[in-house]
């Protein structure tokens, strides 16, 4: 709790973790019942819609998105006017509209929040685009661990036909759309455009090679654009505010804001969101309130699982597309988490490897096997049997990877490899030439010893240690028999005496 | 017209039709690009990411055989970039095959060994763990052993769209993906047809055909066994493609020579008992049509598709003839007609059949296929099983002279031969029926609109003034279009042929098999059914009734078609199965 200097509760949108964030996407969130329509339409809600439908034509409302300069949410970073524009020209009677909610990377709640807390601002958006491109019907893949954001869709899919703004003659128009739900049965890989197409066409969940891009060949081979839950939650607030208002929130070429999920070693974690273009400094220790318990900050890691970890130096770098990029990592969905001195960064490519290493759909052979190497040789690495060499094998894997792989998520697979070999490849070389984590996070290459001089025997430790390795005389300095020590640190966390070390 | 376009690969410009793909295009510049998972027509899917190239203006590599062309592409098939991309990807599909190569059956017919060296991979630098493979031998036709799997999805687009079985599709995923039938069964335990198909197009040994050539040397080595064998039409243009013979080469009297040089007692032949299946399926054909019987009568020559129509098609059983296949017939009769002409206990007669088919090992083995009182056929070996066992006697197909069949169950005529290609057995029943009805001599024996390989064919025939409405399709899925047609009641057929294997037995499951790029080149169905027409024009005789050896066979033993002999021998009769085993 924050508290003005007069004595008084600062009211939240003063506390530093809101009155730096702007929120447009998540405008609704937290203020409105998602359950009771009226609250949406309270809100502005379906006034987009109402002037689009009545006063816009098709082409005027993928211009205003076009002019807005809005990019995709979800990973790539497409602009979304001209996705909705090469629907809209493709030729076809039957289009379709498709929103991907299938949000799976870890720790990532960014779709589920507007899903859950705003789902009126989704079926606005989806029937300005149905209107926009000439579709008909469309169709929201949501995970199913996603159970309210079921339940709310749903219920608001059925509010919204009761009133008459989904199905026949919306608005009393001409235009008639409507909206079905289909839950994704827990893979990854479904939130890559193809895969999510496939799936909802019921067959296995698995990308394949654009073009053609769904634009031209989507859903049942026809016209389709697709967009996240974040991209078209912006799209009424565009509308009715204007692309100039739009345009003037954020950078040239990263228009807007955008929803983070800060976690980790940070002291203020959750949902921010801020206008492109805002430090990643302001983010972490403005919002973010930095590194618990004093640590020092070391990286943190954008993008999700296929993003990179970007270190202290680049802490001055404004949020944009473009600039991850060249860091090396991407915007992705919006993951953020940060790592402070005490996280070994090969153990950390190593864990996200091992999302998407798992999360692999089998179909190419540099994602099924190559991220299966990958992550062989960093699991080596880690335990202390790392060869030289192997730092470049990786690097000659990644590459060919990112090269050749089929879909977005092996081609983005290896940065969380390749970006800690780029800013951290000293904790590389200490693990395979000294065998040594720097961090001291690799139980296998860490090992506990006592200091003879300060140790008091006490014999706390001695009583602490689960496996009975350590041993001594009351009074005399005790010793840790390093073959049966199985590294759980209870005696370090519980020594006086600064009498244990690890190294 | 279709649009034209012009693009430059490697520098040298090229003009296509607008819906052609980048491996196309530059096929016809004489540019190869290697490919794995891609089998023209049939699987073209862009996974296996061997045929990628750089494309100017595109972030990654592109694989070539789903990219489609555009003016003024500008592409390049052999950069440092692709050449490396393409090495590493084949060497991570090394590290996780088992490389048993000299021990494989598709040893030196490989494409997988084929393109380690062409690419010129000498080590592999990513060796790991292996996935969990599994080894599958229930069924009686078709082995998986998915430690060779490179999983390339040419089985499954072979099982699920060219057959429209759907019995195997990729399982689980990541690195544990396997191609399986649905929750790990085995074939055995599934709607599998036997076709053979996806060994067909299987570029490596990860699918195969059951070996049974131990039990044939054993036979052979048996001195109380009168081993004979019978060869299918499709074989003799064939088997000369094992030993160096062009696509489709006829080595009919050669194949005569080299059964007898393996050691078999008499070498017979299928046409036989092709000639003998005519008389019985065209007398049932007429009987059904003069007395009300139910029509359209389906062929059963095919034993993965009736084991199809078991599956998917049960209410349409009654329809499918009740004549055995030749294969079946050849038995019955070697081992009832035969055995009393030579006065050899059938039960000492041992019948090997060299099949175009992995189906017939099937089919050899249903239960019900014993009228003579012992098991019609003992084994059932492949086109490709024969020409390992002759490889192994060291004999040279090619160097042999040309030498006959034995008498009687080796003489045929030029109908019994067409059985190879798809329209052959309507066409073969036409004759005969035809003559039996009007009793007239046919003008002109051929009948070209049931020939050649369009899916299905229709044709409507002119017989003593009423009009046989027959359709013959070949390939599964081309039947189910005949099939559904009849079961909703939107035909108005009379007899049909449906032949499980694209081509007809010429494109059997158990025939020599050619890589992506041969098959590519050239149709091997058409090669080979080229051969089979030649073969029946060049017989003296091409009229199944007019066959000396069946003639004297009714005369001496049978009595006549669909007498009570041929009831017992000849025919049998067919049962739904589940579509899942659920024992």
């Amino acid at each position: 709790m924050e508290i003005n200097s007069d004595g008084r509760m600062r009211a939240i949108t003063d506390t530093s973790f809101y009155k730096n964030q702007t929120r447009i996407a998540l405008r609704n969130c937290g203020l409105i019942n998602p359950e009771v329509i009226e609250e949406y339409i309270a809100n502005d809600g379906y006034m987009a819609l109402a002037k689009a439908l009545t006063e816009m034509t098709p082409q005027e409302v993928i211009d205003e998105v076009l002019a807005s300069g809005l990019r995709g949410r979800g990973g790539g970073g497409f602009p979304t006017g001209r996705k909705w524009q090469f629907a809209a020209d493709a030729k076809g009677d039957i289009k379709y509209v498709v929103c991907n909610a299938d949000e799976g990377d870890p720790g990532a709640f960014m779709d589920r929040s507007v899903l859950e807390g705003d789902p009126h601002s989704l079926l606005e958006a989806m029937t300005l685009a149905g209107y926009a491109i000439g579709a008909q019907e469309g169709y929201i893949y949501v995970r199913a661990e996603y159970p309210i954001a079921v339940k709310r869709l749903n219920l608001a899919i059925s509010q919204a036909r009761e009133r008459g703004l989904l199905g026949k003659n919306i608005f009393g128009t001409d235009f008639s759309f409507d909206l079905f739900l289909r839950l994704g049965s827990g893979a990854f890989v479904c939130g890559e455009e193809t895969a999510l197409l496939a799936s909802i066409e019921g067959k296995r969940g698995e990308p394949r090679p654009r073009p053609p891009f769904p634009a031209n060949k989507g859903l049942w081979g026809k016209p389709t654009i697709i967009n996240n839950v974040e991209t078209y939650a912006n799209i009424p607030v565009i509308l009715l505010k204007g692309a100039d208002w739009f345009g003037k929130i954020g950078t040239e070429k990263s228009k807007g804001t955008k929803v983070f999920a800060i976690g980790g070693k940070i002291n203020n974690t959750g949902l921010v969101e801020i206008a492109m273009g805002t430090p990643l400094k302001e983010v972490i220790y403005d919002i973010g309130g930095g590194i618990p318990n004093g640590k020092k900050f070391k990286a943190v890691q954008t993008g999700g699982p296929s993003g990179g970890c970007i270190p202290a130096e680049l802490l001055d770098m404004p949020i944009e597309y473009d600039t991850l990029i060249q860091a090396g990592s991407m915007m992705g969905s919006g993951g953020m988490i940060v790592m402070d001195e005490d996280n070994c960064m090969v153990d950390i490519a190593k864990f996200f490897l091992s999302f998407t290493q798992e999360e692999s759909c089998g179909k190419c052979p540099p994602c099924r096997i190559g991220t299966k190497r990958m992550l062989e040789i960093l699991d080596r690495i880690t335990k202390g049997e790392g060869k030289e060499g192997d730092i470049e094998l990786l690097e000659s894997l990644a590459k060919s990877i990112k090269a050749s792989a089929l879909c977005g998520l092996g081609q983005t697979a290896p940065n969380p490899v390749l970006s800690t070999i780029r800013y951290f490849r000293d904790e590389y070389e200490a693990h395979i030439k000294e065998k040594r984590c720097p961090a001291g996070s690799c139980k296998a290459l860490i090992h506990y010893e006592i200091i003879a001089d300060k140790c008091k025997g006490c014999g706390l430790c001695a009583k602490v240690c689960p496996v009975g390795a350590i041993s001594g005389e009351k009074k005399q300095p005790h010793v840790i028999d390093k073959e049966k020590c199985i590294k759980c640190n209870s005696c370090f966390d519980r020594c006086r005496f600064d009498a244990i070390r690890k190294y | 017209m279709e649009k034209m376009v012009s693009l430059t690969i490697d520098g040298q410009k090229v003009e296509v039709p607008s819906s052609s793909t980048v491996l196309e295009a530059a096929k016809k510049l004489g540019i190869k690009i290697p490919t794995l998972c891609y089998l023209k027509d049939i699987n073209e899917i862009g996974a296996c990411r061997m045929c990628i190239v750089e494309v100017k203006g595109a972030k990654a590599l592109q694989a070539s055989c789903m990219l489609p062309v555009s003016d003024g592409m500008e592409v390049i098939t052999n950069s440092p970039k692709v050449r490396e991309s393409r090495k590493v990807t084949l060497e991570l599909l090394l590290s996780d095959h088992n490389m048993e190569c000299p021990t494989c059956v598709r040893n030196l017919n490989c494409e997988l060994q084929t393109l380690a060296e062409e690419l010129n991979i000498k080590s592999i630098r990513y060796p790991g763990e292996k996935h969990a493979a599994r080894y599958d031998d229930f069924s009686p036709s078709i082995v998986r052993d998915t430690s060779k799997c490179i999983l390339c999805r040419r089985c499954v687009s072979a099982c699920h769209d060219v057959q429209s079985v759907g019995v195997i599709s990729p399982n689980h995923r990541g690195f544990n993906t396997v191609v399986a039938p649905a929750f790990d069964k085995s074939l055995a335990e599934v709607a599998c047809v036997n076709c053979g198909q996806c060994i067909m197009a299987c570029p490596v040994g990860a699918l195969k055909e059951k070996d049974d050539t131990d039990k044939v040397w054993a036979a052979l080595a048996d001195p109380e066994k009168h081993v004979i064998v019978q060869t299918a039409p499709a074989i003799r243009v064939s088997l000369g493609e094992e030993f160096g013979e062009g696509r489709g080469a006829i080595v009919t009297n050669k194949l005569a020579a080299a059964l007898r040089r393996l050691g078999f007692d008499k070498v017979f032949d299928t046409d036989f008992a092709a000639d003998l299946t005519i008389m019985e399926e065209g007398s049932e054909f007429l009987d059904r049509l003069q007395n009300g019987g139910k029509l359209p009568l389906i062929t059963s020559c095919s034993p993965g598709w009736v084991k199809f129509c078991e599956h998917n098609y049960p209410e349409l059983l009654d329809n499918v003839s009740t004549c055995k296949s030749p294969q079946q017939m050849f038995g019955a009769i070697a081992k009832s007609y035969y055995a009393e002409k030579t006065g050899i206990d059938p039960a000492n007669i041992f019948v090997v059949s060299i099949m175009p088919c992995t189906a017939k090992k099937f089919e050899a083995k249903r239960p019900e296929m014993n009228s003579s009182g012992y098991q019609d056929v003992d084994v059932a070996l492949t086109t490709r099983e024969l020409s390992r066992m002759l490889k192994e006697a060291g004999i040279d197909v090619s160097k042999l002279p040309d030498e006959e069949f034995d008498e009687p169950l080796g003489i045929s005529t030029g109908a019994a031969a067409i059985f190879g290609a798809t329209g052959g057995v309507m066409e073969a029943a036409l004759r005969t029926v035809y003559e039996i009805v009007t009793k007239k001599e046919l003008e002109k024996v051929d009948f070209h609109d049931v020939r050649g390989l369009e899916g299905v064919k229709e044709a409507t025939v002119d017989v003593d003034g009423i009009k046989v409405n027959v359709a013959v399709a070949h390939g599964l899925s081309n039947a189910r279009k005949v099939l559904d047609k009849v079961k909703n009641g939107e035909a108005d057929y009379h007899f049909i042929e449906i032949m499980c294997c694209p081509g007809g037995c010429v494109g059997g499951g158990g025939q020599p098999i050619l890589s992506a790029d041969e098959r590519w080149d050239l149709d091997y169905r058409e090669a080979r059914a080229e051969s089979i027409y030649e073969v029946d024009r060049n017989m003296p005789i091409r009229k199944s009734h007019e066959n000396p050896a069946i003639q004297a066979l009714y005369k001496e033993y049978l009595g006549k078609p669909l007498g009570e002999k041929s009831h017992k021998l000849l025919h049998t009769h067919y049962n739904e199965r589940p579509y899942f085993d659920t024992k």
